[in-house]
């Protein structure tokens, strides 16, 4: 079981509370595609990812980082029991999708980038600490029904 | 994953837009790291105060961050430019190449943090790139 102080409770519902989905989705992807290149096998489908200027303006790189978020809110909204909330999309990512797992690191190091950029310096480290664990549980999770 | 010469001018680039910053630069990166990654502790246990933005924590800051823009002038040979500093890490200092990757990604975000608008997605590959190849380099006496 995951211990969670109040602080760091109330930091990760504070940020995603005030976050823009949609914008921090596609800036997230779209970072892990251009700064890992190699994070594009898995997105043989997706068209236009032939430089940066594409990744960024790519509208299936933009709709799928929506999905991303969106799938991350669902440990926002059970932070006591990621890893049963998120059993099913481990075994789709291991079993349907098979995503080697270091790449969940990837996209959360960008997530983290893409957060610090929105706030300044409301992204202490204490913030950050709270961020990068809530990250760590969530990767955790998500490698969990690998085999 | 070697630098291109448009990596190269894009880390030298971005450099000099955050000189002016670099001793805030050293010092939130390194302050995260203590934090963040409590284990990086273990190699500061003779200073005073390993707190967020204390003394000790700013004035190391300061150093690290003279050593990475050192690195920036020896863009074009990082192992020779580097070989007293590997040699200070290997021999002296023994730190675990590990941490270098964890340092790192501090400094990323602190530069994120710093400079939204200047730390593009190329910024961000082009610096991603140029500290791996800078702890290549510091780790490359080692053994």
């Amino acid at each position: 079981m995951v211990e969670w102080t109040d602080f760091e409770r109330t930091t990760i519902q504070n940020i995603f509370s005030k976050m823009n989905y949609d914008l921090v989705g596609q800036q997230a992807l779209a970072r892990c595609l251009i700064v890992y290149p190699w994070t594009q096998r898995y997105f043989g489908n997706f068209g236009n990812l032939y430089n940066a200027a594409a990744i960024m303006g790519n509208p299936m790189v933009a709709a799928h980082g929506k999905v991303v978020l969106h799938g991350l809110d669902r440990a926002v909204k059970n932070m006591d029991n990621i890893k049963a909330e998120y059993a099913e999309l481990s075994v789709l990512h291991s079993e349907k999708l098979h995503v080697d797992p270091d790449n969940f690191k990837l996209l959360g190091d960008c997530l983290t980038v893409v957060c610090a950029a929105q706030l300044g310096a409301a992204f202490t480290p204490e913030v950050q600490a709270a961020f990068q664990k809530f990250l760590a549980v969530v990767i955790s999770s998500l490698q969990r029904q690998y085999h | 994953m070697s630098l291109s010469a448009n990596d190269k001018a894009i880390v030298k680039a971005l450099w000099a837009k955050i000189s002016p910053k670099a001793g805030d630069v050293g010092n939130e990166a390194l302050s995260r790291m203590l934090y963040v990654y409590p284990q990086t502790k273990t190699y500061f246990s003779h200073w005073s105060d390993l707190t967020p933005g204390s003394a000790p924590v700013r004035k190391h800051g300061k150093k690290i961050i003279a050593g990475i823009g050192l690195a920036v002038e020896k863009i074009d040979d990082l192992f020779s430019g580097l070989l007293t500093l590997s040699e200070l890490h290997a021999f002296q200092l023994r730190v675990d190449p590990a941490n270098f990757r964890i340092l790192s990604h501090n400094i990323l975000v602190v530069l994120a943090m710093l400079f939204p608008d200047d730390f593009t997605p190329e910024a961000h590959l082009a610096m991603d790139k140029f500290l791996a190849r800078v702890a290549l380099a510091l780790s490359d006496k080692y053994r």
